[in-house]
């Protein structure tokens, strides 16, 4: 009564009439992020990717299962000798500028996208040639039968295979393109984006979406678009957008924190959506594998006595609901999970550690820790790590920083008293994490693979061979191989893993999709 | 006085250079690495140096500096390396929320805190005093972000008046506007609004001590007359020398008080970007604000001629 006294009041005393939206429908989502980069292939950060696939569209899209769907193509061929691929687009796409996409615009953007992202180049080392056969038809050749292209076109995570037009996509791919103009069923306005504070997408009203009215199974289906509008709002204090989606001025909030989930299930109006059992997150401490004493094998194996998967997620989410123990580095949930290897994390035992870590030749040295400070999730993950390696009397030097300053620190290879480092903790998405070819951190390139560089030639081969595999069972038996020696390697050590429910309003929108490993936005309708 | 004007403008041109090569170096020498930031989670080493090459944050540290400097010396501000953006653009973009936060900040907190401050100093020692002494101490005992957290329980979680977060621009209607700074102002201006109630106390209260004004009230003049025309005025330069001291704590301040109510505004603008180490940003953000500083000093200076005839530049 108040607020309309007063609103009254102001109304009779200046000029100014409220401005109105009219009967525009508008989405308001709060992310786990602000977009602050509009080429999701120059970047691998999740919210770009969740940005790109609003404005671009994808040859595929991987569904609930994994299982690869058409979603640009029309219809494609493969050789039988599984070399040849032959794709067509469907008929009707046209970018935002109103220009056809053609077959070029395809080509370039595969090549962009393959020689950045992990899983592009990967099968890209398999593609001998791509070549347009016409506008809407094009061919790629590979050298060897690569069994994973249709689940790298349309993979999901970070820095998916986008279709952009060609003059952006020539674009050299270390550097970021200044236009953002897709052919996906909204259009990104520009001119309306204020970094680190909001983004609107506009519906684009000339999309085709793929015909039969499918029903949306992660990034698989029709894509038809539900609102006029889509404003992703980035609220920084976690308590001010819980706030924010319960006095209903957002419509959904991607990530809440873990403690407000209480609060947000009994506000009125509020509804809280698990996204599906492997649309998680997995714990990891990566150890370097350069320096010692993590260089030896017998020392990397020690760690394990110190982790109890209960110990870290209840300081991390504290509710069993939302989490499960996990032994393995395969996403549990998912297709490929399995018991490979997982007899290493079996006992907690502070002083089985500090007498392996002994015989690995440890003598006291400090193990320098990168401590982040400031994230929900890794900060008491890694306090529960220190205390941990304090149980069993390790020499832990833990280095406070932010996040920024770990991201930047774990690339450094020299040793920890130069600016080096032994351990950081981190995470990685469970879509992601269930496909041992998709899973980078399962990896072990030596040099060319992520921090810690695990070096280790029989489980390359055994991602590559994964990739090669004819049959699922087969895949089923080198997934388990693979996990097994990862494991023995201690490419990382898991600590669990977790879901975070994202919440809505249930009485104002519908349609979300689960099971994604990025947030689909565009089916979500108003009511 | 127009010398004194011109000459105090020349020299903020030091400070602005000290200002500029202390932000630039501090930045780079402090840890992290815009381009890892970039290149994201799955980049491995050789993809963030690429990144940082194509940046040009490879090259030489002083390389860097004489760049960003010749680009200053046009009127260019540089990029945001994440956005893309033009510096000024982003800047610009968001000067219009924290000036109107500031200004109803300043306006909540002044035309509050100077009756009560008077007040108090006229019934000094008595019950109203105390209790404007009481307000001001708990004002600055109470940090602006736990109010901030209890205004946005009580008035728009629990009795939906007010928005929790968010700002509308002017344009889009006087109620709109207003309705999305109540909350802020009131946040951020109770600290401030302590501290000038207290110095115009003190202030007042050494003034209220002299003969003239005794002098006044054997006159038989009217309370009123003598609190405002004869005590106030002169007690105002030291309100004025802390009005002008506030709005730095007020600069500060509205970190804390954008972040909290989600207003995009410079101070969130410069929190996310030394989070994300975005250096052009960070840079031109800190020149914007020496020389805000540097001007608002500058009107206090010279407001106290006008306050004080006594004074003389």
């Amino acid at each position: 009564m108040l607020k309309r006294i007063l609103a009254f009041a102001l109304a009779l005393v200046v000029p100014f009439v409220a401005h109105a939206q009219g009967q525009e429908k508008v989405l308001r989502a709060v992310m786990h992020a602000d977009v602050r980069v509009i080429d999701p292939i120059w970047t691998t950060q999740t919210i770009a990717s969740i940005h790109g696939m609003l404005i671009y569209d994808t040859l595929f899209g991987n569904d609930a299962n994994l299982k690869p769907q058409p979603q640009m193509v029309g219809k494609y061929e493969v050789s039988p000798d599984r070399l040849t691929y032959t794709f067509t687009l469907r008929d009707g796409l046209k970018f935002h500028d109103g220009s056809p996409v053609t077959t070029k615009d395809v080509i370039a953007s595969l090549k962009r996208w393959g020689a950045k992202d992990g899983v592009g180049i990967r099968l890209m080392s398999y593609v001998k040639k791509m070549d347009a056969v016409d506008d809407k038809t094009f061919t790629m050749v590979l050298s060897e039968p690569y069994g994973m292209v249709l689940e790298s076109l349309g993979k999901s995570g970070s820095s998916v295979a986008i279709i952009m037009r060609e003059q952006e996509a020539l674009t050299d791919p270390q550097q970021q393109v200044k236009e953002a103009i897709g052919s996906g069923p909204y259009k990104f306005a520009k001119d309306l984006w204020v970094p680190g504070s909001k983004a609107i997408y506009l519906k684009n009203k000339d999309y085709v979406p793929r015909p039969g009215n499918e029903p949306p199974s992660s990034f698989a289906g029709s894509k038809i678009p539900g609102v006029d509008r889509i404003e992703l709002i980035w609220i920084s204090d976690p308590q001010t957008a819980m706030s924010a989606l319960v006095n209903g001025e957002i419509d959904f909030y991607e990530a809440p924190n873990n403690d407000f989930l209480p609060l947000l299930a009994k506000a009125r109006g509020v509804k809280l959506m698990m996204t599906g059992k492997i649309d998680s997150t997995q714990g990891m401490i990566r150890l370097n594998h350069l320096h010692p004493p993590f260089d030896n094998i017998k020392a990397r194996q020690a760690m394990y006595h110190l982790i109890n998967q209960e110990d870290f997620l209840r300081a991390i989410v504290g509710n069993p609901e939302y989490y499960r123990v996990c032994h393995g580095l395969l996403t549990c949930g998912g297709p490929y999970e399995n018991d490979g290897g997982s007899s290493f994390m079996k006992e907690y035992n502070p002083k089985k550690a500090a007498q392996l870590m002994k015989e690995a030749g440890y003598k006291g040295e400090p193990i320098t820790v990168l401590f982040t400070t400031d994230h929900n999730t890794i900060t008491p993950a890694t306090q529960v790590l220190v205390q941990a390696m304090r149980e069993a009397g390790l020499n832990v030097d833990a280095q406070s920083m932010d996040w920024g300053s770990v991201v930047s620190r774990r690339a450094k290879k020299e040793p920890p008293a130069q600016g080096g480092w032994n351990i950081f903790v981190t995470t990685s998405g469970g879509v992601g994490s269930a496909n041992p070819v998709l899973h980078t951190w399962i990896g072990a390139a030596c040099d060319k693979g992520l921090f810690g560089w695990p070096c280790d030639p029989e489980i390359e081969k055994l991602r590559n061979a994964f990739a090669f595999a004819q049959t699922e069972e087969e895949r089923k038996k080198i997934a388990k191989d693979l996990q097994t020696r990862a494991m023995e390697q201690v490419v990382f050590l898991p600590f669990g893993q977790w879901n975070t429910p994202l919440a809505y309003r249930a009485d104002k929108i519908d349609g979300i999709v689960p099971n994604t490993g990025l947030a689909v936005l565009w089916g979500i309708t108003k009511k | 006085m127009t010398a004194y004007i011109v000459r105090r403008l020349f020299a903020t041109l030091p400070v602005m250079a000290v200002v500029a090569l202390f932000v630039f170096f501090l930045l780079r020498f402090a840890p992290g690495d815009p381009a890892a930031i970039i290149a994201g989670e799955d980049a491995t080493a050789e993809a963030i140096a690429a990144v940082r090459a194509k940046l040009g944050l490879d090259r030489p540290m002083v390389e860097q500096f004489f760049v960003w400097i010749l680009q200053l010396a046009q009127g260019d501000m540089g990029v945001s390396i994440f956005s893309n953006l033009a510096v000024t653009r982003l800047i610009s973009q968001r000067v219009e929320p924290t000036v109107a936060l500031t200004l109803s900040t300043l306006f909540v907190a002044v035309a509050l805190a100077i009756p009560i401050g008077v007040v108090a100093a006229w019934k000094a020692r008595k019950l109203v005093d105390r209790l404007v002494m009481g307000f001001a101490v708990l004002g600055f005992a109470m940090p602006g972000f736990v109010l901030a957290y209890i205004l946005i329980y009580f008035f728009a979680v629990q009795w939906q008046l007010l928005p929790v977060q968010g700002y509308r621009p002017i344009g889009e209607g006087l109620w709109p506007f207003v309705e999305c700074l109540i909350l802020p102002s009131v946040a951020l201006g109770v600290t401030y609004m302590a501290l000038i109630a207290r110095i115009t106390r003190a202030s007042m209260l050494e003034v209220l001590a002299q003969d003239y004004i005794r002098t006044a009230n054997a006159k038989g003049l009217a309370t009123d007359r003598v609190l405002l025309l004869h005590a106030l005025k002169n007690a105002a330069v030291p309100i004025i020398t802390v009005i002008g001291i506030g709005i730095a704590l007020l600069i500060s301040g509205v970190v804390i008080t954008e972040t909290v109510f989600n207003i995009p505004g410079l101070g969130r603008l410069t929190v996310d970007a030394v989070l994300k180490r975005d250096y052009p940003v960070v840079q031109g953000l800190i020149l914007v604000f020496a020389a805000a500083k540097v001007l608002v000093n500058l009107i206090i200076d010279i407001s106290y001629a006008f306050l004080d005839p006594r004074i003389r530049y």
